[in-house]
């Protein structure tokens, strides 16, 4: 399973990644237009920043993904095909173990508030190249 | 205080249909232009601080914003345009030198765009580069006059000076880590070595990181000597004797404390926070006979396995001093005319003080032959070489060689701002901020240097192959394959070429 690597130190801090990130899982999947909306999708993917350092960070998808584990109802998962730690938002009860036991924090509380469904998802097929990732404009994310 | 008289050089517009208040404007500029109301949801651009360098405008993911020149409102006036108004202004607010940074942007003449090449037709033929190896690889050094050979062992009996070889006349010119950052010189270095080319340390000594790419690089004597160490000369393939520079002829280095940090301290061989000084000479040369000490003084410590650079900027009395230089033992002589760069330079000089390097070169490579001694030296030019062309034609003019830097920095996403002496620089290349040196990704760089490079390579096969000729020897100082046009008489007897339209 091809990942998204991290290099902190080519990251810009300009987060455009968080940005296609909420174009790709957006409806119109139109920039301009995603952003006019005020109930657009939360970002999957955060730029974390002090001082010097920034670097993008989303679900590393953990081969001993604690929210998997600790997910009340089942409803966080992974997918056999894929290798991706998906949550399954007909399952979910917004119980925020998963927030609890991501040591990454990358599990977030969806736009809505209700459930959880800020969590990369590994949005492309097979042979495509995640949007965060082809937008980097310094290489600071890849997909390997 | 006073009210300051200076006006925004730039003008920003904001289509506010396409912005989105994202800030990546914001984020990514190191002068703070843009800034964001959060009470409001607004974002605010002070003009009076863009240098033009349109890295917002590239990261703007919507396209919102458009960065132009500002109409200054001031009655028409062909003496006194906006940049000399704008220097006498700054001048009498500041009491100070202006100072510059790339190349010389005034409009003097640019000899390469009056110089038309040749091709074949019907009586000779062309070559298609396709289908046929062409030759473009280069050696610089001392050649010899004659060879003496061993007939019966087949073998030189003649020693031959050492050489560098070159997958195409193509070097990168000297930058320096402090003028430019790490990892804008990592670029540049590891594209050397992929390209099989070579690339300068400038002045400003040789970060220990870079030892193992010493096959790629050619250090710099100085005035300033800083870096010089056996283990510097020891590494690099070939040494270059920094007289000049031609942004910047007759006028030492200085890099403000500020910018010596621990790591540049360490290549320097300073203390950190000094100013590091070069002199406008060298202290020990005051003559061609002092030039040649030092030039042996290397070749010396070197075993004579280097050659030995001089650079010189393109000044008057170039050809002579050329010479000079090729009689005080230099194996590479490199000119560097006019619109060469630099970090940081007074404007006055940088402006007004040198010559075209084409002329420089047509002259120096005609004094050399003259007086015999032009295979002793190999010739390198730079100084606003832009394309492929540029080099063909200097290579047509008589040099072995060129540097580019000017290009090379283009390539590695510069957009010439010409703000290089504030160490602010938004695309990473002429800074040491860390926040702002992450921005040059040197995979990027490489990448894109060796792209440029490449396609370089490709045209100028394609132009040799259409001028009938297989070897890029064969069109050294092969003026006939040059005709000027739009240039006065007197101006392509300098060149040594004929006026388009005569024949052989």
């Amino acid at each position: 399973m091809k990942k998204i690597r991290i290099h902190e130190e080519y990251c810009i801090g300009c987060h455009l990644c968080e940005i296609t990130c909420v174009v790709k899982h957006s409806p119109s999947g139109k920039l301009i237009k995603t952003f006019r909306d005020t109930n657009r999708p939360a970002p999957r993917v955060r730029v974390e920043e002090e001082g010097y350092v920034s670097f993008a960070l989303q679900c590393r998808h953990c081969d001993d993904a604690p929210c998997v584990e600790n997910c009340l109802t089942g409803a966080m998962y992974r997918d056999e095909e894929t290798g991706v730690v998906l949550c399954d938002e007909d399952r979910c009860v917004g119980c925020w173990m998963c927030i609890m036991s991501c040591p990454f924090g990358v599990a977030e509380r969806n736009a809505e508030h209700t459930h959880i469904g800020s969590k990369c998802d590994g949005c492309v097929k097979k042979g495509e190249v995640p949007p965060c990732v082809e937008n980097c404009p310094n290489e600071a994310l890849t997909y390997e | 205080m006073a009210k300051s008289l200076l006006f925004p050089e730039f003008k920003i517009e904001r289509d506010a249909k396409r912005c989105i208040a994202c800030q990546v404007c914001v984020r990514q500029c190191a002068n703070a232009v843009h800034s964001y109301e959060e009470d409001d949801d607004t974002l605010w651009s002070e003009e009076e601080r863009c240098v033009g360098c349109q890295r917002c405008v590239t990261l703007c993911p919507t396209g919102a914003l458009e960065v132009r020149r500002r109409e200054v409102g001031f009655r028409e006036n062909a003496n006194w345009e906006p940049a000399f108004l704008h220097r006498l202004y700054k001048q009498a607010e500041t009491g100070g030198i202006v100072l510059a940074s790339m190349g010389c942007d005034r409009p003097y003449t640019i000899y390469w765009d009056h110089l038309l090449l040749n091709a074949s037709q019907v009586t000779n033929p062309s070559i298609d580069p396709l289908r046929e190896p062409i030759e473009i690889r280069t050696f610089l050094g001392r050649k010899e006059a004659s060879l003496d050979v061993d007939w019966e062992n087949l073998s030189l009996k003649t020693k031959l000076a050492p050489q560098l070889e070159l997958s195409l006349p193509v070097l990168f010119s000297a930058m320096s880590y402090g003028s430019i950052s790490y990892n804008a010189f990592r670029s540049i270095v590891e594209a050397a070595q992929e390209i099989g080319t070579l690339c300068n340390s400038g002045e400003g000594g040789l970060h220990p990181d870079f030892y193992s790419f010493g096959e790629h690089i050619i250090v710099q004597v100085a005035s300033g000597r800083f870096g010089v160490t056996p283990e510097y000369l020891g590494v690099a393939k070939a040494i270059e004797i920094k007289i000049g520079q031609g942004a910047k002829p007759g006028i030492g280095g200085h890099l403000p404390g500020e910018k010596v940090s621990p790591e540049i301290s360490r290549t320097r061989r300073i203390p950190v926070g000094s100013d590091a000084i070069s002199p406008a000479p060298h202290h020990d040369i005051y003559s061609i006979e002092d030039l040649e000490r030092l030039v042996f003084a290397i070749k010396e410590a070197t075993g004579y396995r280097k050659p030995v650079s001089v650079k010189i900027a393109a000044v008057h009395n170039v050809a002579a001093i050329a010479s000079g230089c090729v009689r005080a033992g230099a194996d590479i002589v490199a000119i560097d005319g006019i619109r060469g760069g630099t970090g940081a330079a007074p404007q006055v000089i940088r402006d007004n003080v040198g010559i075209p390097i084409e002329l420089a070169l047509a002259q120096v490579d005609e004094r050399l032959r003259r007086e015999g001694i032009r295979h002793r030296a190999s010739i390198v030019v730079a100084g606003g070489i832009r394309s492929s062309s540029d080099v063909i034609k200097a290579i047509a003019l008589g040099a072995d060689a060129v540097y580019v830097g000017t290009a090379a920095l283009l390539a590695l996403g510069c957009h010439l701002c010409q703000k290089c002496y504030t160490g602010r620089c938004n695309w990473g290349i002429a800074t040491q901020d860390p926040l702002l040196t992450k921005r040059l990704n040197p995979r990027i760089g490489k990448r894109r240097l060796v792209n440029l490079m490449r396609a370089w390579a490709l045209e100028m096969k394609e132009i040799l192959g259409g001028m009938g000729i297989n070897a890029i020897e064969s069109l050294r100082g092969n003026r006939e394959q040059l005709r000027a046009v739009g240039l006065r008489e007197e101006e392509a007897r300098l060149l040594g070429v004929k006026m388009a339209g005569e024949g052989w």
